[in-house]
C-alpha cells in the first residue's frame, strides 16, 4: 500500500518535468534557427554591403616556406599575444624548430620559441645542414584527435578549422596524446585541452591569423583552398608542396614548400 | 508456466520505466538538444566573439600614410607594423589610450638580424657584440626603411663558402665575375635577380680547350672534341675547387 502511494508521488512530480523538458525543447529549437547562420554575423547582410559571411564557402589552410623562415620566433610571440596562450615557455599554439643535420648524419631538433634564441656553440664544420620550420597545427582534414575526442567537445567548423569547445572538453587529455604533431597541450587555468585555431576569430573578420600577419619574410601563407585567387592556392601552384607525416593519412592542411626529408 | 504474481507486477513497473525513459530520450528532449551540430555552432560562435588584438596592417596605414609610404619601398616593405610595435588594436580604438611600444634599443633588432648559421643565405645578418658595440640600431639604420650603409662589394660577403673553396684552388685569382655575371639588383633582391652562369663547354675551353690564349700556360689544356664527350664541364669539375693543381 505504502509503495503504491510513494509510487503515484513520484508519477506526480515526473509527469510536470516532462513539461520542464517540452519547453525546454522550445528553447533550443528556437536556438537552432539562430544556429543555423554563419558564427559571429547576422543572417542578414551587413551594413557595408559585403555578403556576410559563410563557414561553407571556404577551406582554410596554411603554407610555410622553409626558405624563408629566419627564426625569429615573431610568431610565437604573436599567437601568445593574440590568444592568451599562457606565458611559460612550453605552452604553445605555434612554435618553431631548428634542424641541425650533423655530417654523421645525427638529427639535432631544437624548440627555439622555448630555449635560446641563438645557436649553442657548435662545430661549424660538422653541420651539414641547418635551417628552421615552423610548426603548428595541421588542421587535419582527418583529424585523430577529433576522432578520440569521447564527449565531441573538439571539431572541424565548416570553413576546416579544428577547433575546441571549451565549455565541453573535460581535459581528458586523450586529443593530445593523439594528436601525431605535438600541437595540443593542457591550458593550466581552464584545464582543458587548447590548441591552434587559425585564429578563427581573425579569419572569420577577414584578417590574418596573427602569426601570418607579423611574420617578417612571409614564410607564412595563409588563405583559401575553395577559391583559386588565394595567396594559399597561388603559393600550392608555385611551390612543390609536401606536409608532415603523410603516411599517418591525417590529410593535413598546413602545406610546406622546401621541406627537408628529416623532418618530422 | 505460470508467473508469480509479484514478478509479473515488477515486470510492468520496469517495462514503464524502460517506457518512459525512452519516451523522455527520444520523444520529449528534441535532437537539437543532444546535436553536436548546435553544440559545435554555439562552440564556433564563442570562438569568434574572442577580442582580436592584432589589428592587421591595412589598418595602419589610414593615420600613419608616410610612413607607409616609406616602407612600402624598403626592405622591410614585407613586414607588418605590429612586427615590431606589437599587437595595437586598442590604439587603433582609442590613439590616445595606448602607444604601441618602439623598440629602440640594440636588443630587438637582432632578434632577426642576429647571425645565426640556420638562417637563410643572403638574409643580412651581423655579430651583434662586434658590430658597432654599444650604439643603437637606429643611429645608423631607419627602422622603417633600413639600408645597409654599404650593399656587399664582394661577393664573399653572402658566398663564403664559396669564397674559400675558390681561395685555396688554382682558380683562385680568376674572379667571380669572370665567369658569372651578376646584375647590380643582385646585392639588394637576391633571389630575384640572380646572376648568370656559364651554359657550354665552349667557355671554359677558352682557357682550358687547345686554342686556349686567354690562360696562362699552365692552364691544363684538354682537347674538347674528344675530352668528356658530351658532358658538360661543371658534371665531372667542380669549377670552384677544380682536382688539378700546378
Amino acid at each position: 500500500m505504502n509503495e503504491r502511494r510513494e509510487f503515484l508521488k513520484g508519477a506526480i512530480i515526473f509527469f510536470p518535468a516532462g513539461g520542464v523538458l517540452t519547453a525546454l525543447a522550445r528553447e533550443a529549437a528556437g536556438k537552432e534557427t539562430v544556429g543555423k547562420d554563419a558564427p559571429g554575423t547576422d543572417a542578414k547582410a551587413q551594413p557595408n554591403g559585403k555578403k556576410a559571411y559563410n563557414p561553407a564557402d571556404h577551406w582554410y589552410g596554411m603554407g610555410v616556406e622553409i626558405d624563408k623562415c629566419i627564426g625569429c620566433n615573431r610568431c610565437a610571440v604573436a599567437c601568445k599575444a593574440e590568444n592568451d596562450v599562457p606565458d611559460q615557455p612550453f605552452f604553445f599554439r605555434t612554435w618553431v624548430e631548428r634542424y641541425t643535420i650533423a655530417r654523421s648524419g645525427n638529427v639535432n631538433v631544437e624548440n627555439i620559441s622555448i630555449g635560446p634564441q641563438l645557436e649553442k656553440a657548435q662545430d661549424a664544420r660538422e653541420i651539414l645542414r641547418s635551417f628552421f620550420v615552423p610548426k603548428l597545427c595541421n588542421h587535419c582534414a582527418n583529424p585523430p584527435c577529433v576522432q578520440v575526442c569521447p564527449v565531441n567537445a573538439t571539431f572541424t567548423t565548416p570553413d576546416g578549422a579544428v577547433i575546441v569547445d571549451a565549455e565541453r572538453c573535460i581535459g581528458c587529455r586523450y586529443c593530445i596524446q593523439a594528436c601525431p604533431y605535438g600541437a595540443r597541450y593542457l591550458h593550466p587555468k581552464t584545464r582543458t585541452a587548447d590548441k591552434c585555431t587559425f585564429c578563427y576569430h581573425r579569419i572569420v573578420k577577414g584578417l590574418q591569423p596573427a602569426c601570418v600577419e607579423v611574420c617578417p619574410t612571409q614564410a607564412r601563407i595563409f588563405g583559401d583552398l575553395k577559391s583559386r585567387a588565394s595567396r594559399l592556392t597561388r603559393f600550392m601552384r608555385f611551390n612543390k608542396i609536401h606536409v608532415l607525416k603523410p603516411q599517418l593519412n591525417t590529410e593535413p592542411k598546413v602545406y610546406y614548400a622546401q621541406l627537408d626529408g628529416e623532418v618530422r | 508456466m505460470k508467473m508469480p504474481e509479484q514478478v509479473n507486477r515488477l515486470a510492468i513497473v520496469i517495462g514503464i520505466l524502460v517506457g518512459v525513459t525512452l519516451l523522455t530520450r527520444f520523444v520529449l528532449i528534441p535532437r537539437s538538444l543532444v546535436s553536436t551540430e548546435l553544440h559545435w555552432t554555439e562552440a564556433a560562435k564563442r570562438e569568434v566573439a574572442k577580442p582580436v588584438k592584432f589589428a592587421g596592417s591595412t589598418v595602419c596605414q589610414d593615420c600613419h600614410e608616410d610612413v607607409a609610404i616609406k616602407k612600402a619601398k624598403g626592405f622591410h616593405k614585407t613586414l607588418a607594423c605590429e612586427s615590431c610595435h606589437g599587437p595595437a588594436i586598442k590604439h587603433t580604438e582609442d590613439p590616445s589610450a595606448m602607444k604601441p611600444p618602439a623598440p629602440r634599443d640594440r636588443k630587438f633588432c637582432p632578434v632577426c638580424h642576429a647571425y645565426d648559421s640556420s638562417r637563410p643565405t643572403g638574409f643580412p645578418q651581423i655579430n651583434p657584440t662586434a658590430h658597432n658595440p654599444l650604439k643603437p640600431c637606429i643611429s645608423c639604420h631607419n627602422a622603417h626603411d633600413p639600408v645597409p650603409p654599404k650593399a656587399p662589394r664582394e661577393c664573399s660577403a653572402c658566398h663564403a663558402q664559396i669564397e674559400r673553396a675558390k681561395a685555396v684552388s688554382s682558380h683562385a685569382l680568376i674572379g667571380c665575375t669572370t665567369c658569372h655575371n651578376a646584375p647590380a639588383r643582385h646585392k639588394t633582391a637576391p633571389r630575384q635577380a640572380l646572376p648568370s652562369k656559364p651554359e657550354t663547354r665552349e667557355f671554359c675551353g677558352t682557357c682550358h680547350g687547345a686554342a686556349g690564349k686567354k690562360a696562362p700556360k699552365e692552364a691544363p689544356k684538354v682537347d674538347l672534341s674528344t675530352h668528356g664527350g658530351r658532358s658538360l664541364c661543371w658534371e665531372c669539375h667542380y669549377p670552384h675547387l677544380p682536382e688539378g693543381r700546378v
